[in-house]
């Protein structure tokens, strides 16, 4: 076991934990913002450096601090680490930085985007980004590639977070797609166009953190938070899928099916491309019930739940207030 | 006349060949280590010579070499670094071209240091005739018996392979090397862990410079304690230095370290002064990627010393006044030099040879490039050359690997050092245009440049 202070606050995680775990299990004030971790993928991480973090003290043997600002989803904890997250101006400042990096050559296209809502970038950049741009040049493009019947790639809308790259090496039988080029040319691709079809290739949509890959069978069809997300399961005939799903309905209109996420926008359970892509009507599933969705998220603006009715305020309540 | 070690023979008709070098006393260092040393032994004596990496960072390699872990079972590697890039530095070229023994000497013992029984020379894609020169040598060397099954009737085994890179920049860092050995997209790794616990191949790996390899050879030959004493203080020993730019002499050299940077440029036996006897403006002392120092600053520290020839004294005065010795690419500029010009050509390099794997370089080293490209159109602010400081202080240290820092560097050596003739592009933009700035040959007398050779 390792004591680490992470903004202040103490707690003892087992050895081998990264940062970014230790401060995900104090709670999401102190977690720092991740893009391309992934806690279901392997190797995941250290590519989008939003989650930089300083560390003051190495540990309790070597106090020394770390000379740069180090990824805390690849950083291990020492016995004695004390992190500075959000209380540290210079990592404020890198944030920003990585921010409007990442924003640099992104089309900024969520009025018309699927993912608007959902996106993790949408988050961090209201979160730490600038109001204005700093940029006038043209922002990179790319063709649309045309890779199968379900899934969209939108290669301009690309954080370059490998996250889809790595679901394919690991979750499905054998990857089909990966990155082309070098530099802010590089790209996500199938080299000679190639539809990517098999099992589980639908979990690419859901671990991509932007617009870039999304579902053909929802695209244009609803904004997400005029959709009600339901709980649903079923007994699926794939032995690798779970089953365990979130229906998004609109009325008695089943109109897409994704994994669970939790909290930190990551997949609890893998999904089939049957049951993701085939499965649309109610009678498919058992409805376990209402998601619960974060009630700051936008997601859940249509909703009733977790609402607490504000009370009511008598004329004297008010007098004390204004006094 | 400079001690020549590494250089030595460099003079003698067809050192290239077995025969010759053979004659000029080559390959005694295996001799002796392998048949009077142990690995250790040969170690520690490295450590005691005080060598420091070549390639650029300046790591002590007795100490890298220590760090090496050593599981039971598993095999370790030791890979030479030739894919050498870095615009301004060919060193490791003319090392290799001259002198291919030297390197096959240098990796047999270490790799006897290292217990390693396969190693693999990475090089530059763009030397293509240069695998040809080695595998030559590699041939000739099995053929007499240095490499191969127990060597000089030991039973120390080593197989030697030259491996050419796609010629990507980035290849020259050690993890992004190493995947490119593995057959993988040369990215970069995230480290930890280092090579020296997994590196190629997930086993324990030492990544050096050709020139530190080729190196090890004196160090054996003469002992480690010899060789501490040439050079000065922790700048133990002999470095290559490419000299190029608007220089009489461009070529590479081979100095003590301690010898001033006035002498290097102004003496007959080095660089011979500046071309058609200009002023000095400039010099990028150890490859594009280290900051660019103005003449007086290169020449004198900021406390009014001399500058040397070293890594501690180019150092000197951090990145505000001082610069690094790098791979010793050592390019010099005159007055005619413009700085945007010249910057605007890192930075394009730069821009071109980013991996794509990290945000703040793959966007950011392209930013740069537009924003010094807009300002030497003529179309720059002033608020544009305090965005590139902005941009390259979010680059530097927030990246997976060195290249980050080494787009950032230029940049903000250049606007620290020569804000006047960025804001000279903003302000004037058309009189900038008229001066005659070449960063490439044109105004140089080329027929001059080669009749005071």
């Amino acid at each position: 076991m390792a004591k680490i202070t992470i903004d202040g606050i103490q707690i003892e995680v087992p050895d081998g934990t990264t940062i970014l775990n230790a401060a995900r299990m104090i709670g999401p004030d102190v977690a720092p913002p991740t893009m391309c971790y992934y806690s279901k993928l392997k190797t995941s991480g250290g590519y989008c450096r939003t989650c930089l973090v300083e560390v003051t003290a190495g540990s309790e043997k070597d106090p020394r601090p770390m000379p740069k600002l180090v990824a805390s989803c690849r950083t291990t904890v020492m016995d004695g680490m004390i992190v500075a997250n959000n209380t540290s101006a210079k990592v404020k400042d890198a944030r920003a930085g990585v921010v409007e990096f990442l924003l640099l050559n992104h089309p900024l296209d969520c009025p018309v985007c699927d993912q608007a809502g959902e996106c993790h970038l949408q988050d961090l950049s209201y979160d730490h980004g600038n109001y204005k741009t700093r940029t006038d040049f043209e922002r990179r493009t790319f063709e649309k590639i045309d890779i199968g019947e379900k899934i969209q790639l939108h290669m301009t809308r690309c954080i370059l977070c490998y996250r889809c790259v790595k679901t394919a090496e690991q979750i499905t039988d054998g990857r089909v797609h990966g990155v082309l080029n070098r530099g802010d040319h590089a790209e996500i691709s199938t080299y000679i166009e190639e539809a990517i079809d098999n099992d589980f290739s639908g979990n690419v949509i859901d671990v991509c953190p932007v617009g870039a890959l999304t579902d053909k069978t929802f695209r244009f069809k609803s904004r997400v938070w005029f959709t009600k997300p339901v709980d649903a399961n079923r007994n699926c005939e794939n032995e690798r899928c779970s089953g365990k799903v979130v229906l998004w309905y609109q009325g008695e209109e089943v109109l897409r099916v994704t994994g669970r996420k939790d909290q930190w926008g990551e997949v609890e359970e893998f999904i089939c491309n049957t049951c993701r892509f085939d499965k649309k009507q109610t009678s498919d599933w058992t409805i376990e019930g209402p998601r619960k969705i974060n009630r700051h998220s936008v997601i859940s603006a249509n909703h009733y739940m977790n609402l607490v009715k504000p009370k009511e305020l008598k004329l004297n309540d008010i007098k004390q207030i204004t006094e | 006349m400079g001690r020549k070690i590494l250089l030595e023979h460099i003079d003698v008709p067809g050192i290239n060949t077995y025969e010759v070098y053979r004659s000029k006393g080559g390959y005694a260092s295996v001799e002796k280590a392998l048949k009077t040393m142990s690995p250790q032994e040969v170690v520690e004596e490295v450590k005691k010579s005080g060598l420091r990496g070549r390639g650029g960072a300046g790591f002590p390699t007795g100490m890298k070499w220590s760090f090496l872990a050593k599981p039971e079972g598993v095999p370790s590697y030791l890979v030479c670094n030739a894919d050498e890039s870095e615009p301004g530095t060919f060193k490791d070229r003319y090392l290799m071209e001259h002198l291919p023994h030297l390197l096959v000497e240098g990796m047999i013992t270490s790799s006897y240091a290292l217990g390693a029984n396969t190693s693999y020379i990475y090089i530059r894609g763009e030397y293509f005739y240069l695998v040809r020169i080695l595998e030559k040598a590699i041939a000739e060397a099995y053929a007499n018996g240095w490499l191969g099954k127990n060597i000089l009737g030991t039973n120390y085994s080593l197989d030697l392979y030259v491996h050419p890179g796609a010629g990507a920049y980035i290849c020259g860092e050690e993890t992004a090397l190493l995947e490119s050995l593995e057959g993988k997209r040369g990215n970069p790794r995230i480290k930890p862990p280092f090579p020296a616990i997994a590196g190629l191949y997930g086993c324990p790996t030492v990544v050096n410079n050709v020139e530190t390899i080729a190196a090890v050879v004196p160090i054996i030959n003469m002992t480690g304690d010899e060789y501490a004493k040439i050079g000065i203080g922790r700048s133990a020993g002999t470095k290559l230095i490419s000299a190029s730019g608007h220089i009489k002499k461009p070529g590479v050299y081979e100095i003590e370290m301690g010898i001033t940077v006035e002498d290097f440029i102004y003496s007959d036996e080095y660089c011979g002064g500046i071309l058609n006897d200009k002023k000095l403006k400039a010099v990028v002392a150890g490859g594009s990627s280290v900051p660019i120092l103005p003449a007086d600053l290169i020449l004198t520290t900021a406390n009014g010393e001399k500058r040397l020839m070293s890594y501690e004294s180019l150092a000197d005065g951090g990145f505000a006044t001082g610069t690094m010795l790098g791979s010793g690419g050592f390019i010099v500029m005159d007055e005619s030099t413009s700085i945007v010009q010249n910057l605007h050509t890192f930075a394009r390099f730069y821009h071109h040879e980013s991996c794509g794997q990290c945000s703040p370089c793959r966007e950011g080293t392209g930013w740069m490039e537009k924003i010094i490209h807009k300002i030497l159109k003529g179309h720059g602010t002033l608020e544009d050359i305090d965005l590139l400081w902005d941009i390259q202080r979010k680059i530097e240290g927030n990246t997976i690997c060195p290249l980050g820092d080494a787009a950032a560097w230029p940049v903000a050596s250049a606007i620290r050092h020569f804000r006047q003739e960025f804001e000279d592009f903003v302000k004037n933009p058309s009189a900038q245009r008229e001066v005659k700035y070449y960063f490439h040959c044109n105004n140089i007398d080329t027929a001059a440049a080669y009749s005071s050779l």
